[in-house]
């Protein structure tokens, strides 16, 4: 069994497909992992173990057929709770949605499920995807399997520890704002946030629509590739998803980065980024560098504007895209109301949470009539300008290098009471976002207390083959990283 | 000597589309179904459901913006009007606001005071909310989202009216190109057409324009005309009074012809209006345009100008038929298969007209088949069918639609052409009435009325009385 946590996505699905392991035997050393590691970890919301026996049988009985043919065909994966799974509860870790019980598949489920992937369960998250340590949860805190007096970081919190603790092999994110890279970067895995219209929207809960982007969390750079291949396409059900047509992430292996041109941004290096965190991207670029990339220091200049107009445009979306959630339809309606309105505001008041009602309060005000210009038009007009710098970048640039986060995983509870210092601590992802570019984050070194530290190598739009090619070959000259919870076994 | 007060009128009309599904999802936009038949995760705001605009409703704005002499915005945008209500399952309904897709238009009205251009602001797209039904019995509301999501476009007049006349006149040149254009059915009562006026008085000859209510729930144009009458004169004697008019949306109540305040400015909502960050511009080409342009019907006042020109009808004739698109085609094709077009408009203005009354329908409404109504025409002509017999089987063929030849023999109204059984009903007649046969021989021709009298009566009406007279003077 511990050998089959050992390999890798694609090595799960390619002896699956020899038949020299069953489904079922991978299916199982899944939940056996589980129930070892969960009652540390707690990365699920839900583990689905008597819809898995059904769905393991249809599976093993597809691959017989030849009508999975996918390279991944047969592989456990969990599910972020943010993303609808028809007749399986999508809480956004909010009490709100507690009992909410989707009537339909979100596209990258669908997506996932005729590739003859095995949904094990759903992830813990922040709530509405709305923090940046997955403490925001209604229903639990989820630890740092390196560590669990730390946070794995948010919003994709659960995803990315489940796949750090070897609980499942790969997982479904959602980032808008760094969700995917900065848990990937905190819990050691690999995340990959794609280009905004890459992956369809279709059935996940929306935080912020013009910034929200589903991608694929694994343990190497070559599995998010065959993930994202799986989930990444036109979809007419998202008005936001792009023709352009997907770049086969199934590409030639290269043994240098001969012709790679990398810049760093000097302001994602600059003061309050832990020394040690500095230093492991600098060995990074090092390491490219010495096998053949062209590596430069670089300037951008929009830096200070990135969290303000992050926070605005996301907020004030949220405010409007939560706004469904008001006890009528669904979700969790207050007990004991006389009227209408009294309803809505209790049932809101109860179900929401305190950084939800902070950001739906900060996004109403950005909205409202005589502010609206001062902030969110502003806010927009700063979004083109930190889009048009970044594109210039990439005329000199294959690749930006940057961490994904100023330091390594904080510990559990000290986040939270500082909101504002939280939100400057997404500084290195949301531009990202902003822009609607792909970015990968992959570990890269560890700080002194043994927590992981991550890079992100952000590419121009569309560009996912690009930035995989390079972090593969980095992946490669970098050398296995250490397993979360390889010692204890 | 009393002030003279002027009433100063804008519309912003509601025209729901009539496209097959509704406009951000494939669920169909019938009207009248059994409650959320017609749903599915969009249109019932489910988490994570996304819009994504049909391209049919960009292009009945367009025939209908263009029909309107607007520009047409080359690049346009959905926005997001947030408010809470349970008949809205998102909580915000989607709209146009900052970048409407026309703008700057004009329609021209004809009252009896002569004609008069009405300026359009603008139209935009945008989506309906579900319907709200209070049950009393039970204690609690029930929603039902058929309608959410059927496509509705907005027009938004100028201030540019002065009488109910004229908004009648606008109301119904609007719905007039709406149902040539096909885009809309244009009830007032089903609420396919729904009309808020915007009213405000002034002293005559002021330039500047009075404070202005909006009233809602105008379900008739009957209920607009006594709803502007009844708003006049409200804020007529309030500046009588010395008071002020105070600017609010007021609702009409139609059972009790008046109106009551629904809420003041003070209270007017802050929707915090935004882009919809779900969906893309709508970028409009030339050639789009271009191929809008060329499919524009014939409208009405074209249409009439032809039909004098082309079938030789007289200008009433013609300006009534082309009220209605659908009276007007199936006068063409109906006059196009019998040959005979003013005999086709008698039949139209005539009995068409009479029984659509008698039942309280719309022209828009005919549904029978172009070539019952000309056969019917050609039977006349051939004098197969008197005219009360034919008056009866066109009742039919509004009715039901029916063939009329057959329709005719079933339940036997033809006449009967055979000249054996008229010259047996003559003979038997002047058998049985010898006097009168001696009277006329005699040089009493005005018995010979009385004598086809009693033939047709034999004849139970079924024949043509020119043969019979002919037959008799013949015989006799």
């Amino acid at each position: 069994m511990e050998e089959i946590l050992h390999m890798s996505a694609l090595e799960l699905g390619k002896s699956i497909r020899e038949g020299k392991i069953s489904v079922s035997e991978a299916a199982e050393s899944c939940l056996e992992q589980i129930r070892r590691k969960e009652p540390d970890i707690s990365a699920f919301l839900f583990v689905d173990e008597d819809g898995l026996k059904q769905r393991v049988k249809e599976v093993e009985e597809g691959i017989r057929q030849g009508r999975y043919t996918s390279p991944l065909a047969g592989v456990p994966v969990a599910v972020k709770d943010n993303i609808c799974t028809r007749g399986m509860k999508t809480t956004c870790a909010s009490r709100m949605l507690e009992n909410f019980v989707p009537q339909y598949d979100a596209e990258a489920v669908k997506r996932l499920e005729e590739a003859g992937m095995i949904i094990v369960g759903k992830t813990n998250m922040d709530e509405f995807a709305m923090g940046s340590t997955s403490e925001t949860s209604y229903f639990q805190t989820t630890k740092n399997p390196w560590n669990t007096k730390h946070v794995p970081g948010g919003s994709s919190g659960g995803s990315c520890a489940a796949v750090s603790a070897g609980e499942v092999w790969m997982a479904l994110g959602s980032d808008t704002g760094g969700s995917i890279r900065q848990p990937a970067s905190y819990c050691g895995v690999t995340g990959l946030k794609p280009t905004y219209g890459r992956v369809s929207r279709y059935g996940l809960i929306a935080y912020a629509s013009s910034l929200d982007q589903i991608g694929p969390i694994g343990g190497n750079v070559k599995d998010c590739a065959a993930f994202y291949d799986v989930i990444a396409g036109k979809d007419e059900k998202d008005a936001s998803s792009s023709p352009v047509p997907v770049e086969t992430a199934v590409w030639k292996e290269k043994e240098d980065l001969t012709g790679v041109r990398i810049g760093i941004p000097r302001e994602y290096l600059g003061e309050g980024t832990d020394p040690q965190v500095k230093q492991a991207i600098e060995k990074a670029a090092a390491l490219m560098e010495e096998h053949g990339a062209f590596v430069e220091w670089f300037s951008l200049k929009m830096t200070e504007y990135v969290i303000p107009a992050y926070y605005i445009i996301a907020c004030a979306e949220a405010s409007s895209n939560l706004e469904r959630f008001d006890g009528v339809k669904y979700g969790y309606r207050s007990a004991d109301v006389q009227e209408l309105h009294e309803m809505y505001k209790k049932s809101r008041q109860e179900g929401f949470g305190e950084e939800v009602k902070r950001r739906i309060l900060l996004g109403s005000f950005v909205l409202s009539s005589g502010y609206y210009d001062a902030y969110y038009l502003k806010a927009l007009k700063t979004k083109a300008l930190i889009k048009h710098e970044l594109d210039m970048a990439f005329q000199k640039y294959d690749c930006i290098l940057a961490p994904a986060s100023p330091s390594a995983a904080p510990e559990l509870g000290t986040s939270l009471k500082d909101p504002l210092k939280m939100y400057l601590s997404d500084i290195d992802t949301v531009a990202v976002n902003l822009a609607g570019l792909p970015a990968i984050c992959l570990p890269c070194g560890m700080d002194s207390q043994g927590l992981p530290i991550g890079m992100q190598l952000i590419g121009d739009c569309f560009q996912e083959k690009k930035i995989l090619e390079t972090a593969a070959v980095y992946e490669k000259l970098r050398g296995s990283f250490p397993v979360s919870w390889k010692e204890e076994m | 000597m009393a002030k003279q007060y002027e009433t100063v009128i804008g519309l912003e009309v509601h025209v729901e589309l009539s496209t097959k599904t509704k406009i951000f999802c494939g669920c169909a936009a019938t009207f009248g179904e059994e409650p959320n038949t017609h749903t599915c995760p969009v249109c019932t705001g489910m988490p994570g459901a996304l819009p994504v605009l049909n391209k049919k409703v960009v292009e009945y704005a367009m025939k209908l913006g263009i029909a309107a002499n607007c520009q047409i915005n080359r690049y346009s945008r959905f926005d997001r009007k947030n408010y809470f209500y349970p008949d809205n399952p998102q909580n915000y309904q989607i709209s146009q606001l900052y970048l409407p897709i026309c703008h700057d238009g004009w329609l021209d009205i004809e009252t009896a005071s002569g004609n008069k251009k009405i300026r359009i602001h603008e139209m935009h797209m945008e989506e309906d909310a579900g319907k709200l039904i209070h049950d009393e019995w039970e204690d609690c509301s029930l929603v039902d989202y058929n309608r959410s999501g059927v496509p509705l476009i907005e027009i938004v007049s100028e201030p540019d009216m002065r009488t109910a006349e004229e908004v009648i006149a606008y109301l119904e040149k609007l719905k007039m190109i709406c149902q040539y254009l096909g885009v809309s059915d244009c009830k007032l009562q089903e609420g396919s057409m729904r009309a808020d006026v915007n009213l405000s008085v002034r002293e005559v000859g002021s330039e500047t324009m009075g404070t202005r209510t909006e009233m809602k729930n105008l379900n008739s144009f009957k209920a607009i005309t006594h709803a502007i009458e009844g708003e006049r004169a409200r804020q007529i004697e309030l500046l009588e009074e010395g008071r002020q008019v105070i600017q609010e949306t007021r609702r009409w109540d139609d059972n009790k012809e008046s109106s009551y305040s629904m809420r003041s400015k003070e209270d007017a909502k802050d929707y915090r209006y935004f882009p919809d960050p779900d969906l893309m511009p709508v970028v409009i080409s030339e050639g789009w345009i271009e191929d809008i342009k060329k499919q524009q019907p014939e409208f009405a006042p074209e249409k009439a100008k032809r039909f004098q020109q082309e079938y030789g009808l007289p200008q009433y004739d013609a300006s009534i038929l082309t009220q209605s698109r659908r009276m007007a085609d199936i006068f063409e094709e109906t006059a196009g298969l019998c040959g005979q077009p003013k005999k086709v408009s008698n039949w139209m203005m005539g009995e068409t007209m009479r029984i659509l009354k008698e039942k309280g329908m719309d022209p828009e409404e005919l549904s029978f088949t172009p070539s019952h109504l000309a056969d019917l025409i050609l039977a006349l002509e051939r004098k197969e069918i008197n005219q009360q017999g034919a008056k009866q089987v066109f009742e039919q063929i509004m009715e039901n639609d029916v063939e009329p030849i057959s329709y005719m023999k079933e339940k036997g109204l033809m006449m009967v052409s055979d000249d054996g059984a008229i010259s047996r009903a003559v003979e038997e007649v002047m058998a049985e009435n010898p006097e009168t046969v001696e009277d006329y021989r005699g040089g009493k021709e005005k018995v010979l009325g009385f004598l086809v009298g009693q033939v047709m009566k034999k004849m139970k009406g079924k024949a043509d009385p020119g043969k019979v007279n002919a037959l008799l003077r013949e015989k006799l």
